[in-house]
């Protein structure tokens, strides 16, 4: 399955060349082969794969209390979900907190379905044998947001205070290595090794922070959001491992989204 | 009159102006509380990771541009964790060295002291921030280019114990460096050092060639 995709692959770098990038983020031809090799793979994306899963865990009966999400809140009312991944993180009223789409659904299982954190949190990323069921609805929520313009809320003052604790967590410097999220991602025209480090702190940039997120990872060939992505950030950054759907995630989210307001979400990613 | 009530306002802006600061907490503030209520240790990446030393401190306050003085008094102190090898020698073996700079793995949750989660040495990770070797073209620029390190600055002794204290502790020279401090915090051993001293110093080392 996996040989035949990247045959395909091959035969649709082939055939799509010569490419022209409808937008070229950066001028550096490394990035721009990246950027071409991402636009042909998203043409066949086993994401969707995962978000046909997410809806169905999002539809059905589930939990101990044996009910489905489609009462959650995502922030645009209860089930609402077209349009509700692009306008988060936001403030919630019945948590008084931000949160960012993952950390509501969670949320939402715990108090809608009746599942408890501790085994929510146990094993939240996806692995070559099993994808956790909030990775897949947290894929299906993010799809029905495609195409459209990112739009956290900034208004409430609990969404301006999450959008200031995130900018500080961004550029805190501590850990074995001295490093901050800054460190890789406050410098325009960085790479490491072959892989270009876009500046979350331009707005033109930020969006590749939330672009391709949720995404298929064709290294182990699973299905990733951006929990998975900012603890894996944590994890090399050498600093102890953040508590997963937690409230710093969310304020790092708000920083890094908000930075990206206006800025088209492209839907559901495919990674190297 | 005139006096009074504005020493009233005063005293009552004053007032004010406590209450605030006793309220409002500044994002810093926020943000420590926040991380500190919301990471956990995690193998050897324990909770005092999350602490600041002088060196991070300062680069935090000072948005990694401190003032003349303090950087000054920063890179005195870090001068002063400098352990040179006891036997005196530099040069380590720059085949070795290359594999060190190759490799990028150490000091995250699963990993070991001084081992990989694969029972491998630590590597430093040098190309993913130095163009180093002539034969790897994947290299990061996040740091400068290290290609022809010795060639370009002559292979003295001065310039090997300069290698070696930067790989050992890059804020002995740049107060807020983003490079690591690999001896300083035990990540690599002196004799990891010594290899990539010779990495870059051995004059029979292609990045020299």
């Amino acid at each position: 399955m996996r040989r035949a995709l990247m045959l395909s692959l091959a035969a649709a770098i082939a055939a799509a060349a010569p490419w022209s990038p409808a937008k070229a983020q950066t001028e550096d031809p490394v990035a721009a082969d990246f950027d071409k090799f991402r636009a042909i793979m998203e043409q066949a994306n086993p994401a969707e794969l995962f978000e046909v899963k997410g809806e169905q865990l999002w539809k059905t009966p589930r939990g101990p209390k044996k009910t489905s999400l489609e009462k959650c809140d995502l922030g645009l009312g209860p089930g609402v979900v077209k349009g509700a991944y692009a306008q988060m993180p936001r403030y919630f009223a019945d948590v008084d907190r931000v949160m960012d789409a993952e950390a509501r659904i969670v949320h939402c299982m715990i108090t809608l379905q009746g599942f408890k954190y501790e085994d929510l949190a146990k094993r939240p990323f996806s692995s070559a044998t099993k994808t956790p069921d909030p990775v897949s609805i947290t894929t299906y929520v993010a799809a029905q947001s495609a195409g459209m313009k990112l739009a956290p809320s900034q208004s409430h003052p609990k969404e301006k205070e999450a959008y200031e604790t995130g900018k500080a967590i961004f550029f805190y410097r501590a850990g074995a290595y001295d490093f901050s999220c800054a460190s890789c991602h406050g410098v325009d025209n960085q790479r490491i090794r072959t892989q270009p480090l876009p500046n979350f702190t331009k707005p033109e940039q930020a969006i590749r922070a939330v672009q391709g997120w949720p995404g298929y990872r064709m290294t182990g060939g699973v299905m990733h959001t951006l929990q998975w992505r900012l603890n894996d950030c944590f994890r090399q950054q050498r600093f102890p491992e953040p508590d997963y759907a937690s409230e710093t995630l969310s304020a790092l989210l708000t920083y890094l989204t908000a930075n990206a307001q206006g800025q088209e979400y492209k839907g559901l990613g495919i990674k190297r | 009159m005139r006096k009074i009530a504005t020493a009233a306002t005063l005293a009552a802006g004053v007032a004010a102006l406590a209450a605030c600061a006793a309220m409002q907490s500044t994002p810093r503030d926020r943000a420590l509380a926040l991380m500190q209520r919301d990471f956990h240790a995690e193998g050897i990446a324990g909770m005092d990771r999350l602490k600041e030393d002088a060196v991070q401190a300062a680069c935090n306050k000072y948005d990694d541009k401190p003032p003349a003085d303090v950087a000054a008094r920063l890179q005195k102190e870090q001068a002063a964790t400098l352990k040179f090898p006891t036997d005196g020698k530099l040069l380590g073996n720059w085949k070795s060295g290359e594999k060190i700079a190759q490799r990028g793995r150490g000091m995250t949750w699963r990993d070991k002291p001084h081992k990989t989660s694969r029972g491998e040495p630590n590597g430093g990770g040098c190309y993913n921030c130095h163009q180093i070797g002539p034969d790897t073209t994947s290299f990061g620029t996040i740091g400068p280019s290290l290609y022809n390190f010795g060639k370009l600055r002559g292979y003295g002794r001065d310039i090997q114990r300069y290698a070696y204290a930067k790989i050992y502790n890059a804020k002995a020279y740049s107060a807020c460096s983003q490079m690591p401090r690999f001896g300083h915090i035990d990540a690599l051993t002196e004799d990891q050092i010594k290899d990539l001293v010779a990495l870059l110093m051995d004059p029979k080392s292609p990045v020299n060639r």
